[in-house]
C-alpha cells in the first residue's frame, strides 16, 4: 500500500513486519526516530517483540548478539559515535556468524561534533564483516531491510548486515513509500531457523578462543562467503522483484550506455546526480551515473563492466581515509589495475562531509572538472576562507 | 563457508591440556605424605587425587606444570622435575 511516510517511520514499520523477537538500541541523532517508532509499536501492542533498553550502544550490540545467538531474529540501529561504540561487538557478531540486521543512519564522525550526514561512520567499518547496503531513497531503505534479513539469515551466509541510510536526508525526509504487505513479506522472508543456537538442552559455545591453529580458517570462511553472496544475490533480486514488483541490483546504471563522463556515488546524493544527468542530457551532453548500492560485498564485476568503456569517471566519496585516497575511489581504481579496457581518467572527489549540501551545482562542477587532468581527493565546495596556516 | 565457530561441550576430554606444560612436572614422591590434601586443594586443574597417605598422584594429561602442589606441600613430598 502506498503511504506518505517519514523515512524513520517507514523503516520502523518494515522492521516490525519482519517480526524481530528482540530489539535493543540506544538513542542517537539522527537514528532515534527509528527505534522510537518500534518502541511505540510495541507499547501499542502492534508488535510482539522485546525492546531491551540499555545504557550504551556497546550494550545494545551485545544484547542483539546474545539474542541472535539464542536463535532469535533481532534488530538494532545507530549512527556515528554510536556505531563506533558498537564496533568491537560488531566484529564479534560477524565472527560468530550471527545474522543481526542493523540500520546505520549515516552521520559524520566527531570531532568537531556534527550530527549531519556523511558516510564516514559506516565506511570506517567496511572491514568488520558486515554486509553493507546503501539506500538512495526511502523506498530503497525499506526494501533493503527485507533483503538484509533474507541475505543475513540464509543458511549458507549467516552474516550480519548493515543498511546505510543518509541521516536526515532519508531518516527525516518524507516520501511516498510502497509499503510491502505482511503476507508478501512472509513469503519472501520465512521464519528464522537458526542452524546453531545457545540452548541449555543442547549446549554449545560460540565465540570461544581460537588459537593460531584455528583462527585463519574462520576469517577465510567469511571471505569465501562474500563470494557466495555475490553469486546468490542475482537470484534473490529476481525473487524480490517477482514478489514486490521492484527490481534491484548491486549497482544501478543510470543513462550510462553511451556516456562519455560518469559519476560513481552511493546513497541519497544519487537522486541529485540523476537530476543533473537528465538536465545535461537535454543539452546533448553524454553523462551518466553509476550508483553503488551494495558496498560489501564489493561488486567488482558489475562495476568493471559498467565503467570500462567510459572515458572519464568521477568517484564521489562522502567519506575519507585521512592520509590516503578516499575509500571508494581507491577500491574502484584498484579493480582496473592490469585490465586492458579501462577509463582514461578516474578522478576522486570528496564531497558533502558533515552535512554540507551536494547541490546540482556541485555535481555540475564535478562533471566540468573531468575535462581537466585526473585528480584524487579533490574536495568539492571547500571554503578556503575558513582555513589558516597558523593557529 | 564456515570455519570452526561452534564448540561442543566436553572438548577437554579430547584436548589434553597437559600438552601446555613447558618446563617441568610434579613428581609425587609418596614417602613422607601425611594426606593433608593441600595439593588437591590448590591444583587449578583439579587433576590430583588420592585418599590414603602416600597415595596421591596427578593426571599428566591435564597437569599444566604450575608447581603449586610442590610449593604448598608441608612435607616437601612433591618435587618439580624436568619434562621427559
Amino acid at each position: 500500500m502506498r503511504e506518505f511516510l517519514e523515512g524513520s517511520q517507514a523503516i520502523a514499520k518494515v522492521v516490525s513486519l519482519c517480526k524481530p523477537g528482540v530489539i535493543s538500541a540506544y538513542p542517537i541523532t539522527p537514528q532515534t526516530h527509528i527505534v522510537e517508532g518500534l518502541a511505540q509499536l510495541i507499547a501499542d501492542g502492534k508488535l510482539n517483540s522485546q525492546f531491551i533498553n540499555v545504557e550504551s550502544e556497546h550494550s545494545a550490540a551485545s544484547v542483539v548478539l546474545g539474542a541472535s545467538a539464542c536463535g532469535v531474529r533481532v534488530f538494532t540501529a545507530t549512527s556515528s559515535q554510536g556505531l563506533f561504540l558498537m564496533a568491537e561487538v560488531l566484529f564479534n557478531i560477524a565472527g560468530m556468524r550471527l545474522p543481526v540486521v542493523l540500520t546505520c543512519a549515516n552521520r559524520a564522525m566527531s570531532a568537531p561534533i556534527s550530527i549531519w550526514n556523511d558516510h564516514q561512520d559506516s565506511i570506517s567499518l567496511r572491514d568488520s564483516g558486515l554486509i553493507q547496503l546503501y539506500a538512495e531513497n526511502i523506498q530503497e531503505a525499506v526494501d533493503w531491510h527485507l533483503l538484509a534479513y533474507r541475505l543475513a539469515e540464509s543458511r549458507n551466509i549467516m552474516l550480519p548486515a548493515m543498511v546505510c541510510i543518509d541521516g536526515y536526508i532519508l531518516t527525516h525526509g518524507v516520501e511516498p513509500v510502497d509499503m510491502p504487505e505482511e503476507g508478501e513479506i512472509d513469503r519472501f522472508l520465512p521464519e528464522y531457523q537458526p542452524p546453531y543456537k545457545l540452548d541449555v538442552d543442547n549446549p554449545i559455545t560460540l565465540g570461544c578462543l581460537a588459537d593460531p591453529e584455528y583462527y585463519m580458517e574462520t576469517r577465510f570462511a567469511i571471505q569465501e562467503t562474500y563470494k557466495d553472496i555475490l553469486a546468490s544475490m542475482p537470484q534473490l533480486f529476481k525473487e524480490f522483484g517477482s514478489i514486490f514488483g521492484r527490481s534491484y541490483n548491486f549497482v544501478e546504471r543510470y543513462r550510462l550506455d553511451d556516456a562519455e563522463k560518469a559519476i560513481v556515488a552511493m546513497g541519497s546524493v544519487c537522486g541529485t546526480i540523476k537530476d543533473v544527468v537528465d538536465e545535461l542530457r537535454k543539452k546533448g551532453k553524454k553523462v551518466g551515473l553509476l550508483k553503488i548500492s551494495v558496498f560489501r560485498p564489493f561488486p567488482y564485476q558489475e562495476i568493471y563492466a559498467s565503467l570500462r568503456s567510459i572515458p572519464k569517471v568521477a568517484v564521489v566519496d562522502r567519506a575519507l581515509s585521512l592520509g590516503s585516497f578516499a575509500p571508494l575511489v581507491s577500491e574502484i581504481k584498484a579493480l582496473f589495475f592490469g585490465k586492458k579496457k579501462t577509463p582514461k581518467i578516474v578522478s576522486g572527489f570528496v564531497a558533502g562531509l558533515g552535512g554540507r549540501d551536494i547541490t546540482k551545482d556541485s555535481v555540475k562542477q564535478i562533471f566540468r572538472q573531468l575535462n581537466q587532468r585526473e585528480v584524487s581527493g579533490k574536495f568539492v565546495d571547500l571554503k578556503p576562507e575558513l582555513l589558516q596556516d597558523k593557529i | 563457508m564456515f570455519g570452526p565457530i561452534v564448540a561442543k561441550p566436553g572438548s577437554s576430554r579430547k584436548n589434553k591440556t597437559g600438552s601446555w606444560r613447558t618446563e617441568s612436572k610434579p613428581k609425587f614422591l609418596q614417602t613422607n605424605c601425611i594426606a593433608c590434601r593441600l595439593c588437591v586443594l590448590v591444583c587449578p586443574e583439579g587433576c590430583i587425587e588420592g585418599l590414603e597417605k602416600n597415595s596421591f598422584h596427578c593426571d599428566y594429561d591435564y597437569c599444566k606444570g604450575c608447581g603449586n602442589c610442590a610449593s604448598i606441600c608441608p612435607k616437601k613430598d612433591i618435587e618439580m622435575v624436568p619434562e621427559g
